[in-house]
């Protein structure tokens, strides 16, 4: 059996160590393989904030939790200190169980670099069961929806949610998310039905099915995974988390291009000596 | 009866949801509100009824000591320590320096994201053994995932310019077109099994035998 | 290289769990499936916690104890009622009442679903599609617009099923499969980067949040 159709008996263990070492040594060792270039998606998402004038109110739904934590916290932060420079007043909330604490930790940074303060600049409402119903009950009224946010402090006593009835008030929405909940639901339930302007950054797996959306123009900006996250924080002049990780993104891509590759050789040696299983 | 009033719920609670969608009007707007405020309300219902069940299962695992009966007696206390600690806290549960905050940030945190991060490994391994170029429509596959998995990341760039710009024209013509097709087609057969259930002809959810 | 070792033992806890569940990956053992129940059962009662104090408290307990009498508060006995029917499905011999709660459930979702689908997906992914197929001084716009056109009708006819697949319906269709496979590699493509993001995450923190180690 020649040395390519016996890789189809290799321990996969191997492979998990390969790919375990190509994340490990770039982000040891910074290899700065190539610099991230913001795409014109990563761009419209930028630059769809940018337009907003400032002050305005802006909805910042966090629909993700640490599961995805990688991809979404660094387009999530991001997004904060971008809304928070061009002073905007944010409102977020999470539809995922576990998301209002990565939420309350993004509003805190940003906050502490903007220098803003909670319920004055921007309040967290935490969490609320029940997925696209929540956006829908919104539609008719933010505060008896939340009646408290986050901390249990009733809405009608936070100055920045002064006069927010529902998604007439809300100029933007910027919505991070994993997955179900998440943009879909926000453009089924909120953008197709009040037209409020939407910008999305979602997973990589995600990615893909909203295209259609931004296309369509019931998006105007899409962030896809770590990469949109990098071509991001380029734009909003903090590279962080996401582009320090494109080193370590590309080899391991390459290593995966790689053994697609390879099993196809190793599978077709294995036939052409008749040793197929 | 026992099968007919839950129909009759469904009929009359779903009939209401997609007609009041329509009506502007003051009062039927407060009843839609409302009812969408109760289905918030059952909803949350339901998953203290899923850790319940959860609860019930394992501690009669543990009391017959089935299989892997010790780990059971690790997830009892997880869940049970973790539910003490947070309705002790009560609004506090929120802060940062809440014992709720910290259970959060050493345990689920970062097991959550462990357990997600497993899959890239498995993606690997399932790249070299499962991946078989075997037909034309696998060929394009795999021309369309190499496109993609070079093109989106810095090093495609530096290889060529071209790779990237390919990457985002896939993503844009052929594959917009494609996702876009399924889109409407799930969109039509969402609504059609929707229209079913409201009208109690799916009998799946309990109208059968329990 | 220089290691910073966390001080927090909060940290160290999170750290030995990560490697706990990665040691899966060499095989199963002892220590990945306390690490594994430990997850379900913190997850279970972290999920109890955040629902009854965030949703059903303010949304139904509050407002029933504080002002039963005003706004129709009194009104919300019945989801009350109706979330305590559900945990019948415990008595075998009355757990036909727990369909009650769920039969409202699934009348309000789906009827959700139906506008939001109807208008969001079915309605504006139509107008979007409604595009010049030629576009004066631009030849790619044509080219594009042209092929998303082509493209969507030749995969939505693959999914028509109602007639057999041959002659020119069947061409058609087979167009769309090529369509349909190009899709399905991006999709691959971007799955790939999504899982391999989150082993980077997991990575960085090992190494920055407990060794100290990462250099920025």
């Amino acid at each position: 059996m020649s040395f390519l159709a016996g890789l189809r008996y290799m321990d996969r263990r191997w492979i998990f160590l390969g790919v375990g070492l190509l994340v490990l040594l770039p982000l040891l060792f910074s290899f700065h393989i190539a610099p991230v270039q913001p795409s014109n998606r990563a761009r419209g998402f930028y630059d769809a904030i940018e337009k907003v004038p400032e002050g305005s109110v802006v909805l910042l739904p966090g629909d993700y939790d640490p599961g995805t934590a990688a991809e979404n916290y660094p387009m999530h932060l991001a997004a904060a200190r971008q809304l928070m420079r061009r002073n905007m007043k944010i409102i977020a909330l999470a539809l995922y169980p576990a998301g209002p604490p990565l939420t309350d930790q993004v509003l805190r940074i940003a906050g502490a670099e903007y220098h803003k303060t909670e319920g004055v600049d921007y309040v967290n409402l935490g969490y609320k069961v029940g997925n696209e119903l929540v956006m829908s009950q919104m539609g008719q009224s933010i505060p008896k929806t939340f009646p408290v946010d986050n901390r249990g402090i009733p809405v009608n006593k936070i100055p920045v949610m002064k006069g927010i009835q529902n998604f007439q008030q809300i100029r933007l929405i910027v919505n991070v998310s994993a997955g179900y909940p998440g943009t879909k639901e926000w453009v089924q339930q909120v953008v197709s039905r009040y037209h409020v302007p939407m910008v999305a950054g979602v997973t990589a797996v995600s990615a893909p099915e909203y295209y259609p959306y931004l296309q369509a123009g019931q998006l105007h900006g899409l962030l896809g995974g770590m990469a949109g996250a990098a071509e991001y924080e380029i734009l909003v002049g903090a590279p962080g988390l996401a582009t320090r990780g494109m080193d370590a993104q590309s080899l391991a891509h390459l290593f995966i291009a790689f053994m697609i590759i390879l099993g196809n050789l190793a599978f077709l040696a294995g036939s052409k000596k008749g040793n197929g299983r | 009866m026992k099968r007919e009033i839950p129909i009759l719920i469904t009929l009359v609670s779903g009939l209401f949801m997609l007609l009041a969608w329509f009506v502007p009007h003051p009062t039927v707007r407060s009843a839609y509100e409302g009812l969408q405020n109760w289905a918030i309300v059952v909803v949350g219902f339901t998953y203290v009824l899923g850790v319940a069940n959860l609860l019930r299962i394992n501690v009669r695992q543990v009391s017959r000591k089935e299989r892997d009966w010790p780990y059971k007696i690790v997830l009892l206390a997880g869940i049970l320590v973790t539910m003490a600690v947070g309705f002790s806290e009560g609004n506090h549960y929120t802060d940062v320096d809440s014992r709720f905050q910290w259970i959060y940030r050493t345990f689920y945190s970062p097991m959550t994201a462990t357990m997600f991060s497993l899959l890239a490994f498995f993606i690997a391994s399932a790249a070299f053994r499962a991946f078989r170029i075997r037909s034309v429509e696998a060929l394009l596959l795999a021309i369309a995932a190499f496109i993609l998995m070079l093109g989106r990341v810095p090093l495609g760039a530096a290889i060529h310019p071209a790779i990237p710009a390919a990457a985002d024209w896939l993503m844009e013509i052929p594959q917009n077109a494609a996702k876009r097709g399924i889109l409407i087609g799930a969109a039509l057969g969402v609504m059609a099994t929707g229209i079913r259930v409201i009208l109690g002809l799916e009998k799946t959810y309990g109208g059968g035998e329990s | 290289m220089n290691l910073h070792l966390s001080h927090d033992i909060g940290v160290w806890i999170a750290a030995l769990l990560t490697l706990g569940i990665f040691s899966f990956l060499y095989r199963d053992n002892p220590v990945y499936k306390f690490c594994e129940h430990l997850f379900v059962g913190v997850s279970a009662g972290y999920y109890v916690v955040l629902t009854m104090i965030s949703s059903v408290y303010p949304n139904l307990f509050q407002p029933m104890f504080t002002s039963f009498m005003k706004d129709y508060h009194w009104l919300l006995v019945i989801p009350l009622i109706l979330g305590i029917m559900l945990f019948s499905r415990f008595f075998p011999r009355g757990d036909w009442l727990s369909r009650w709660p769920i039969a409202f459930v699934l009348g309000v979702y789906p009827a959700l679903r139906i506008t939001g689908f109807g208008q969001g997906d079915f309605v504006e992914q139509i107008h979007g599609t409604i595009l010049p197929l030629w576009v004066p001084g631009s030849i790619g716009a044509t080219i594009g617009n042209l092929l998303l056109v082509a493209g969507l009708v030749c995969t939505l006819i693959f999914f028509f099923f109602s007639k057999e697949h041959k002659g020119a319906l069947g061409g058609t269709a087979r167009v769309g499969i090529y369509f349909l496979m190009v899709s399905f590699g991006a999709s691959y493509g971007y799955t790939v980067m999504a899982r391999v993001s989150l082993l980077i995450g997991r990575v960085m923190f090992l190494l920055d949040d407990w060794l100290g180690a990462l250099k920025f």
